[in-house]
């Protein structure tokens, strides 16, 4: 499994964040690479429950993508999946990935742990469960960045 | 050169989810061209076990195996590696700009809930 975790540190209360990432009015504020609008947002926040988000970047092009909600643990986890159902890349397919929110209360405010699982194939499946959980990231940072170096 | 479909990244990614085959990866980098035989001498598990990690990280991509003679030596392809570095680099770059701007949104809903609050004698 490949998986990106990305943290910040929010001046927010988590209830805050936590219907940032969940309310189309939230998510149309700041979902997207760039400061293009966020066409669409549906969220039926429950497990189970779909959403849906569509944005224009700044280049014209439109993206959407969809998944539905596997945890939902207000205002602490937010699990869902996730694929683009337009504009993905061409070698992205089909693929499915998982969304993981963990909100943890700091004083003043929220630390949100943002990651990004990819889980498309039985091979990724399997070692996620085998408890391959390291950051596979800095491995493939440190042999990519020294081939590139030696090559 | 080959372009990597999406499948041969997910090769990729489950090739480097094992540690032994990681470790291999890791002894590699610093010696490059090892033999086969010289490659498993450090791990407890014995050669076949080696060589079935050999040919997974193979057909990953991820190493090169040459003869000599009767000698198989063992280098590491950076061409995968790559790719999935690209792909990391991607995501890592669409999430992280959505994060900023959640960040920047989320305070100002805060900064707009405390100033309609009442004072609060403590936190």
């Amino acid at each position: 499994m490949t998986s990106l975790t990305l943290v910040r540190h929010i001046a927010a209360r988590p209830a805050v964040v936590f219907d940032a990432i969940t309310t189309a009015e939230g998510i149309s504020s700041w979902w997207g690479p760039d400061d293009g609008p966020v066409l669409l947002a549906e969220t039926d926040v429950r497990v189970g429950g779909r959403f849906r988000v569509r944005f224009r970047m700044l280049d014209g092009s439109e993206h959407e993508s969809t998944g539905s909600y596997i945890e939902v643990l207000p205002p602490e986890r937010l699990v869902m999946s996730w694929r683009w159902t337009e504009g993905g890349e061409a070698d992205e397919g089909e693929a499915e990935s998982r969304i993981e929110i963990a909100l943890r209360p700091l004083s003043g405010g929220t630390e949100l742990s943002f990651t990004h699982c990819n889980l498309q194939t039985d091979a990724s499946r399997d070692s996620h469960q085998s408890g391959w959980s390291g950051s596979l990231d800095k491995l493939v940072r440190r042999f990519a960045l020294q081939a590139g170096e030696a090559a | 050169m080959e372009n990597y479909q999406r499948h041969g990244l997910d090769r990729v990614f489950s090739a480097l989810a094992d540690p032994t085959r990681r470790a291999i990866l890791l002894q590699l980098e610093q010696q490059p061209g090892l033999s086969v035989s010289e490659l498993a001498r450090p791990f407890s598990i014995k050669l076949p076990g080696v060589m079935k990690h050999l040919d997974v990280l193979g057909d990953a991509g991820l190493i090169q195996r040459s003869k000599v003679g009767r000698t198989v030596t063992v280098q590491l392809a950076p061409e995968p590696m790559q790719e999935a570095l690209r792909w990391l680099q991607k995501y890592e770059r669409f999430w992280s700009a959505s994060l900023d701007r959640l960040v920047s949104y989320a305070e100002a809903e805060e900064q707009r809930l405390r100033s309609a609050e009442p004072l609060e004698k403590e936190r």
